[in-house]
C-alpha cells in the first residue's frame, strides 16, 4: 500500500511550516535517508529525510506552498511493485500510524507530531498607553521583536553584548539572535560553551566593570546551574558594597513550559527570581511589549531577569514603528476592561486569560484583564485599583501555587484591598507535580482557559 | 571515631624552577617590610576586636600569607583588577584601600567600606580595582575571569588578578572559567593560595592532583609553584605572569605555596594540624621575618625597622579606635543600594 508522506513537525512548538522545496520529483527512486524535501519554520529550513524505501508517488503539496500544517500529507511513496494506480489505495492520514513516521527530519530528531500550541495572542481591547495614538503599527513575531530590541541597543551603545551558548553562529538556539553576529561581529555576539554557571559569572565580572552584558539562557531551566552567580553575586553585590558597585545586566532566554519536553525542562521561574531583592524580573506577553520592556531592562543599571515564553516566539503580534520604543519596567497594563471580576497574569498565563475572559462574555461576566508584564516590582496600583473595582480576583501562571506568584498577589489584594473583596481571591496555577510528557498528562498539569472561567464565575457566585 | 588526621607536618615547598629570587632593592624590601607588617599588625588587631566583639560573624584572617598579596601587587600596574574570596583584608590592604574603612567595616560602621552592610567578605573599592571581598566559595573565578572579559572588550592591557585558595581550586565553575578564560585569551592570573587546608581539610585529603599550577595543564594554561613566603619570588612569578597577560597570551596560574597560622576563621580551634607545625613554618619561613633579616643583614638600622613599626602600629590603632567610634549605619540605610 503506498506510504503516505506527512508534513513533519521540526521542533516542539512548531505548528506549521512551508515547504520550501522538493528535492526528488515524482518518479523517481527514493532510498531511506534521502533527503526529499526541504522545510521552512520560523527558526531554520530544514531538510527531510526518507525512512521508507520506493519510488516518489504523487507530491501533494508544491513546493512554495506556505504555513503547511503539521501532519498534513505531503507526498506518497510507492513501494516496490506498486504503480501510480495504486495512489487511490492510500489510506486517510488519520488512521496512518505508520505515515506518520515515514519522513523524519534531518536534524530534528525523532520529534512526535504534537499537539497544537497555545493560539496566539488576541487582540487586546484596550489601547496602550505607552503607544502615541496615530504611531504606525508592523506586524512581527516576537521572535523578531527581541531580535530588534537587541539590536538597537547594540547600535545605541557600544558596551552592550550578547553571550550564551548558540547566539552567535547557529543564530540563536530559538534564532531570537539571528542576525546580530553578521552585523555586530564576534566581539559583540559571542557563543559560550555550555557553561552555564561559568559564563553567568563571567558576565557578571563585566558588568561590574561597566559593561552591559545581555546573557541569553536556552532555557531558564538551565540558569538553575547558574542561580549562585545570579543572587549571589549579581543581586546582591550593589547591597553588600554600600552602593559602589552594582552590575547593570539581563538574563534573558525562554522560560515555563514549551509543549511535550517533560519536567526538566519545563519549569516557570517567575515565583523563584521575584523572591529577590536587588533582582528585577520581567515577563511580557505581547510582541510590542517583549520589544519595549527588553529595550528598558537592557539600559536599566540593575540585574534584569527577562523571562520569555517558547510557545510564544513564533507568536505575531503589532509593535509599535518608533525609532526608540521603550515600556517603564514596572507598570501592568489592563489589557481588557471589566467591572465584575479582576483576572491577573503575565506571560503565557494572559493566553488562558484572555480566552477565559471571551468565553465568560458571553455568559455575561465582563472581566478586567491585567497583564502584569513585571513582576518585580510589582504594580500593586493597578492590581489594587481594579479589585476595588470588581471587588474580585483571579490570578493565572503557569507555575506551582505554593509560594508562588499568585499567592503574592492574594497577599497583596489582602493586604491593600481587604474590605473591597466580595470572595476570596482564587488562584489558577499549574498543578503541584512535575511536568509529565504524555500530551494528555501534560494538558492537564498546566492551566486553561476552563479553569480560569470556572475560578472567575466561582468568585462571582455564578 | 578516630582523632581527626593530622597532616604531615611538610613545609611549604621551595619553588621548582631553582635559583634565588632577584634580590630587591631596599627600597622594595623596606616598602615590602611595611605593606606586609601592615597587614599583619591589622589582622592582629581585627583578632583582638573580635575577641572583644566589636566584630561579628565570620573574620577570616590572612596571618602568615602576606607576601602573597604584597608581591603581587609589587608586580602590577595602574587599573588592574583584583578580586579574591572572604580571606580579604590582606588584599584590600595591599591595594591601597584605608585601614579605617576597612576595619569600620569589620565593627559594621557607617564609615565601612560598605557602609556597614558588607561585613568582614564583602568590601569593595571601584577606586582601588578591587572587585571584593566574596563569600560564596570559587564564586571570584568566574567574575574576576569576567573582569579580564572586560580588560579583552575594551582592549586595554590591564590584567585581572583572580585570588583563590587550594579549597576553591576543586569548584566547577573554576574549571568552566579556565576553560573560557584560555578559548577566549583572557588576561587573567589565577592567584591560587595554596595555605594547605581549606577550612580543616588538608590538600592531601581532598585534592586528586596536588601540584596546583598544573589544574590549567587540561586548558593548556601555563602554570608555575611559587615559593608564596619569599615576596620577591612572589613578585617575580606575578612580573612574568602579567607579562604573558599582557602580551595577549591569555591566563596563567600561579600557585603560591603559603601558609594561615590561624584557624580558618576566629572560630577554628585548628585541632587538624599541630601545633609544631605551625610553629616550624613561622619560625623557618615567616614572610616578614625574611625580609626584616635579609635588611639587618644589608645594615639598616635597627631604628629605621622600629619607625616602621610605629608607622604601622599607629594606623592600625587609629583604624581600631576609627572603628568602634564610628556610629553604626543610620536605620534608613536599611533601604537604600536595592536598587540602582
Amino acid at each position: 500500500m503506498p506510504i503516505q508522506v506527512l508534513m513533519p513537525a521540526l521542533s516542539p512548538t512548531m505548528e506549521k511550516g512551508n515547504l520550501a522545496k522538493w528535492l526528488k520529483k515524482e518518479g523517481e527512486t527514493i532510498k531511506s535517508g534521502d533527503v526529499i524535501a526541504e522545510i521552512e519554520t520560523d527558526k531554520a529550513t530544514m531538510e527531510v529525510e526518507a525512512t521508507d524505501e520506493g519510488t516518489l508517488g504523487k507530491i501533494l503539496i508544491p513546493e512554495g506552498t506556505a504555513d503547511v500544517a503539521v501532519n498534513t500529507p505531503i507526498a506518497t511513496i510507492l513501494a516496490d511493485g506498486e504503480s501510480a494506480a495504486d495512489l487511490a489505495k492510500a489510506p486517510a492520514p488519520a488512521q496512518q500510524e505508520k505515515a506518520a513516521e515515514s519522513a523524519a527530519p534531518a536534524a530534528a530528531k525523532a520529534e512526535a507530531p504534537r499537539p497544537k500550541a497555545a493560539p496566539a495572542p488576541q487582540a487586546v481591547a484596550e489601547p496602550d498607553p505607552e503607544v502615541p495614538a496615530g504611531t504606525e503599527m508592523i506586524t512581527q513575531t516576537i521572535r523578531e521583536a527581541l531580535r530588534d530590541a537587541m539590536a538597537e541597543e547594540m547600535r545605541r551603545d557600544a558596551d552592550v553584548f550578547v553571550m550564551g551558548e548558540e547566539v552567535a553562529e547557529y543564530q540563536g538556539a530559538y534564532k531570537v539572535t539571528q542576525g546580530l553576529l553578521q552585523e555586530f561581529g564576534a566581539k559583540r555576539v559571542i557563543d559560550t560553551p555550555i557553561t552555564e554557571h561559568g559564563f553567568a559569572g563571567v558576565g557578571i565580572g563585566a558588568a561590574m566593570t561597566g559593561l552591559k552584558p545581555i546573557v541569553e539562557f536556552m532555557t531558564f531551566n538551565f540558569a538553575m546551574q547558574a542561580i549562585d552567580q545570579i543572587i549571589n553575586s549579581a543581586a546582591k553585590t550593589l547591597y553588600m558594597s554600600g552602593g559602589q558597585m552594582g552590575c547593570s545586566i539581563v538574563f534573558r532566554g525562554p522560560n515555563g513550559a514549551a509543549a511535550r519536553v517533560a519536567a526538566q525542562h519545563s519549569q516557570d521561574y517567575s515565583a523563584w527570581y521575584s523572591n529577590v531583592p536587588g533582582l528585577k524580573v520581567v515577563a511580557p506577553f505581547s510582541a510590542a511589549d517583549y520589544k519595549g520592556l527588553l529595550k528598558a531592562a537592557i539600559r536599566d543599571p540593575n540585574p534584569v531577569i527577562f523571562l520569555e515564553n517558547e510557545v510564544l516566539y513564533g507568536h505575531t503580534g503589532e509593535v509599535p514603528k518608533l525609532d526608540d520604543f521603550v515600556i517603564p519596567i514596572g507598570k501592568a497594563r489592563i489589557v481588557r476592561s471589566g467591572s465584575h471580576v479582576t483576572i491577573i497574569s503575565w506571560s503565557n498565563g494572559m493566553t488562558y486569560a484572555l480566552k477565559a475572559a471571551d468565553e465568560l462574555a458571553k455568559d455575561g461576566i465582563e472581566a478586567e484583564v491585567i497583564d502584569l508584564r513585571t513582576l518585580r516590582p510589582m504594580d500593586t496600583e493597578t492590581i489594587v485599583n481594579s479589585v476595588k473595582k470588581t471587588g474580585r480576583a483571579v490570578t493565572v501562571e503557569e507555575g506551582w501555587a505554593q509560594s508562588g506568584v499568585g499567592a503574592e498577589i492574594a497577599a497583596r489584594i489582602m493586604e491593600n484591598a481587604f474590605d473591597y473583596l466580595d470572595a476570596p481571591v482564587t488562584r489558577v496555577s499549574g498543578k503541584d507535580v512535575p511536568m509529565p510528557y504524555a500530551a494528555n498528562l501534560e494538558k492537564l498539569a498546566l492551566p486553561s482557559a476552563a479553569e480560569v472561567v470556572e475560578a472567575a464565575k466561582a468568585v462571582c457566585y455564578r | 571515631m578516630a582523632a581527626p588526621k593530622k597532616a604531615a607536618a611538610s613545609t611549604p615547598q621551595d619553588k621548582t624552577d631553582g635559583g634565588s629570587p632577584p634580590e630587591f632593592t631596599r627600597e622594595q624590601e623596606l616598602k615590602a617590610l611595611r605593606d606586609m607588617l601592615l597587614i599583619r599588625r591589622f589582622e592582629e588587631k581585627a583578632g583582638q576586636l573580635y575577641g572583644m566583639g566589636a566584630i561579628g560573624g565570620f573574620c577570616h584572617l590572612y596571618i602568615g600569607q602576606e607576601a602573597v598579596v604584597v608581591g603581587m601587587q609589587m608586580a602590577l600596574k595602574q587599573g588592574d583588577q583584583v578580586i579574591t574570596g572572604y580571606r580579604d583584608h590582606g588584599h584590600m590592604l595591599a591595594t591601597g584601600m584605608d585601614a579605617n574603612g576597612v576595619m569600620a567595616e569589620l565593627t559594621g560602621r557607617r564609615g565601612g567600606y560598605s557602609k556597614g552592610k558588607g561585613g568582614s567578605m564583602h568590601m569593595f573599592s571601584k577606586e582601588k580595582h578591587f572587585y571584593g571581598g566574596h563569600g560564596i566559595v570559587g564564586a571570584q573565578v568566574s567574575l574576576g575571569t569576567g573582569l579580564a572579559f572586560a580588560n579583552h572588550y575594551r582592549g586595554s592591557d590591564n590584567v585581572s588578578v583572580t585570588y583563590f585558595g587550594d579549597g576553591a581550586a576543586n569548584q566547577g565553575q573554576v574549571y568552566e572559567s579556565f576553560n573560557m578564560a584560555e578559548l577566549w585569551k583572557l588576561p587573567v592570573i589565577y592567584v591560587i593560595e595554596n595555605n594547605r587546608y581549606a577550612m580543616g581539610t588538608s590538600v592531601s585529603r581532598a585534592s586528586a592532583q596536588q601540584d596546583f599550577s598544573k589544574r590549567g595543564a587540561s586548558f593548556n594554561i601555563p602554570g608555575k609553584q611559587v615559593d608564596g613566603m619569599d615576596v620577591r619570588a612572589v613578585k617575580a612569578a606575578g612580573e612574568e605572569a602579567a607579562a604573558w597577560c599582557r602580551a595577549g597570551k591569555g591566563p596563567y596560574i600561579l600557585e603560591m605555596q603559603t601558609y594561615r597560622y590561624r584557624g580558618h576563621s576566629m572560630s577554628d580551634p585548628a585541632k587538624y594540624r599541630t601545633r609544631e607545625e605551625v610553629e616550624k613554618v613561622r619560625h623557618d619561613q615567616d614572610p616578614i621575618e625574611q625580609v626584616r633579616n635579609r635588611l639587618l643583614a644589608a645594615k639598616v638600622g635597627e631604628a629605621d625597622l622600629k619607625a616602621i613599626d610605629a608607622e604601622v602600629r599607629d594606623i592600625v590603632n587609629a583604624s581600631a579606635d576609627f572603628a568602634q567610634h564610628d556610629p553604626e549605619p543610620d536605620a534608613a540605610e536599611l533601604w537604600t543600594d536595592v536598587y540602582r
